[in-house]
């Protein structure tokens, strides 16, 4: 990494900010670093003139003295996020070459506060996966790679190019977005910090949907601090998206660093899972030692219904995305095969345009919501569902917020899990929970397994308290002294 | 419950999805697979439980019924696969 790309957000915008160097100097850093990194497959489309230019106002305006909160920091966006002028994928077939008349409201408001885009990020197909394999344009792979070893791992999913870019050096900052683990998951594998706020702090206008009561967007970064940073931009009620929470947005930066002493920290002990490898336990226990020692109160804590959390989730997500994914009909956007009747030419299409995963999920979607299973299945899962939030809302009566590990393993081989869906689906199993009840969650890397792989803690919290969770992962943080960064390989 | 083929058409065809035929058999045992795990909710006691619709606990904003974008045909039929004269081109859908 050179000097630029080895940058923090926090630090590249205060230097920008004292002129210590240009953004023009710092985004050609970053696709220089991206022009050389083809290798693991993070970008699916570099806009480099458009990163430039935008550079070229960023420097304008931090000339004249003006400029937002972000003013000249180049970012990489996931690809589920729709971009003015620029393809927005998916990382699906269905979508072809759209490209949106329109700007999602994150992505516009990180554009008004100044970022720089890059360009746009691979991921699983809809953010459906855990590995990055179910992407349309090939898996990412994990920057990241075992002593010794030249085998590629996966950077996690569904924002694997999101994790894996900010890993690599190839963007200060990502935004990604997390329906059951899919921005805490690939930041625990690849030694990055991970941030799913409450369900509705983020927009979702302009995110291609998947299941839209757990899809949520937030920041995959390098440190707690520029997580908070790029958050706050995110974030903001938005009246385009019904969901959206009419709430003032915190100053996030200034959580970080924050005393965390005398908050109580519940460990709940459903989360120490059969087969889990020794090394996350001890991680999770030196976890708890970290914040104990910070002045934190350590309370062990049940979450009863954790086991059935994503089997409700593989009912509730499915059918959510069979009702969202219908609107790919080949009428009005995206890829269309020709049929002789309107029929073929929906079947034909979609038959085309979806993956395996995708159509694996739309078909258990249609299924669970067709007449005779729904009430079997559907709501079953949204009962289910309830009992899962109250047992967090039990939680937080005795603790201010939950310890856990962020993922059952470290970034294991591409193709690994690949032949079977719920061993993949386990990927999931710590993550998934948050999103039903829809609370926030932060991963933060904790150290390295004994083959050279990140670990990442998650932390979660009371909805709309991401504060109190990124003063906890300062200090988490602070005690792991995380410094180690993947040796250059590609 | 395990399901079969004949299932796994009728839900393709619901989710107007062409599976060759060939496919099917296959896409049955994997479709069983997933759902017989996930038929271990049944263990979950919900009696009395109220199903819950949405992660936040807020009634949907309501607003004045008056048109906020539009009259911009150009912007959506941008991406159309096919469009003539300010419409969408579809195949013929009645005889």
């Amino acid at each position: 990494m050179s000097a630029f790309t080895g940058l923090t957000l926090t630090d590249a915008v205060a230097g920008l900010r004292a002129k210590a160097f240009s953004s023009q100097e710092l985004t050609q850093a970053h696709l220089d670093a991206i022009a050389q990194a083809r290798a693991l497959n993070a970008y699916v489309l570099e806009t480099p003139e458009k990163a430039l230019a935008m550079a070229a106002a960023s420097d304008e305006r931090l000339a004249r003295g003006e400029g937002g909160p972000l003013e000249g920091a180049p970012l990489g966006i996931k690809d589920l996020f729709c971009t003015k002028g620029v393809r927005s994928t998916a990382g699906s077939r269905i979508l072809g070459d759209f490209i949106p008349t329109y700007e999602s409201t994150v992505t516009a408001n990180l554009w008004r506060d100044g970022a720089v885009m890059l360009g746009k990020l691979n991921m699983d197909e809809f953010a459906m996966g855990s590995s990055n394999e179910t992407s349309a344009f090939g898996p990412v792979v994990n920057p990241w790679r075992s002593f010794g070893s030249n085998r590629p791992l996966t950077p996690g999913g569904s924002s694997g190019g999101s994790a894996a870019a900010v890993a690599a050096g190839l963007a200060l900052a990502a935004t990604a977005t997390d329906t059951g683990g899919s921005i805490r998951q690939p930041a625990s594998l690849t030694g990055t910090v991970g941030m799913k706020p409450t369900y509705g702090r983020c927009s979702r206008w302009g995110v291609v949907a998947f299941a839209s009561s757990l899809d949520q967007a937030g920041p995959i970064a390098k440190t707690v601090a520029d997580a908070a940073l790029l958050l706050k931009s995110m974030s903001g009620h938005d009246p385009k998206d019904s969901t959206s929470l009419p709430v003032e947005t915190p100053d996030f930066p200034a959580f970080v660093g924050k005393s965390v002493k005398g908050l109580r920290i519940g460990v709940p002990r459903e989360y120490r899972v059969d087969g889990m490898p020794a090394e996350i336990d001890e991680l999770w226990t030196r976890g708890v030692d970290w914040l104990r020692d910070a002045g934190c109160e350590i309370v062990e804590v049940s979450l009863p219904h954790t086991k059935y959390a994503l089997p409700a989730y593989y009912i509730i997500a499915p059918a959510e995305a069979s009702s969202n994914l219908a609107r790919y009909d080949g009428m009005r956007y995206g890829a269309r095969v020709e049929g002789p009747t309107l029929t073929d030419v929906y079947q034909l299409t979609r038959a085309a345009g979806f993956g395996d995963e995708v159509k694996r999920r739309v078909l258990i979607g249609a299924y669970v919501l067709s007449a005779g299973y729904y009430d079997a299945y559907y709501l079953k899962a949204l009962k289910v569902r309830r009992r899962i939030a109250d047992d967090f809302t039990q939680a937080f009566e005795k603790v201010d917020a939950l310890l856990t590990p962020t993922a059952p393993s470290a970034a294991f081989g591409l193709g690994e899990n690949a032949a079977d869906p719920i061993a993949m689906y386990l990927n999931d199993i710590f993550t998934v929970t948050v999103n039903l009840a829809g609370l926030p969650g932060i991963s933060v890397p904790g150290g390295l397994d004994a083959h050279g792989l990140p670990l990442g803690l998650q932390l979660i919290g009371r909805a709309l308290d991401e504060g109190t969770l990124f003063s906890l992962a300062g200090a988490v943080e602070k005690a792991a002294a995380f410094t180690a960064r993947p040796e250059r390989w590609w | 419950m395990a399901i079969d083929v004949e299932t796994v058409r009728k839900v393709a065809n619901l989710a107007q999805i062409r599976e060759p035929e060939a496919r099917l058999e296959a896409l049955a045992a994997e479709l069983s697979g997933i759902l017989l795990w996930i038929e271990q909710l049944g263990e979950v006691d919900t009696d009395g439980v109220e199903p819950m619709t949405s992660a936040v606990a807020l009634a949907l904003p309501m607003r004045e019924d008056v048109v906020t974008e539009g009259g911009d045909a150009a912007a959506i039929l941008a991406n159309a696969p096919k469009a003539r004269n300010g419409f969408f081109v579809v195949p013929k859908v009645v005889e």
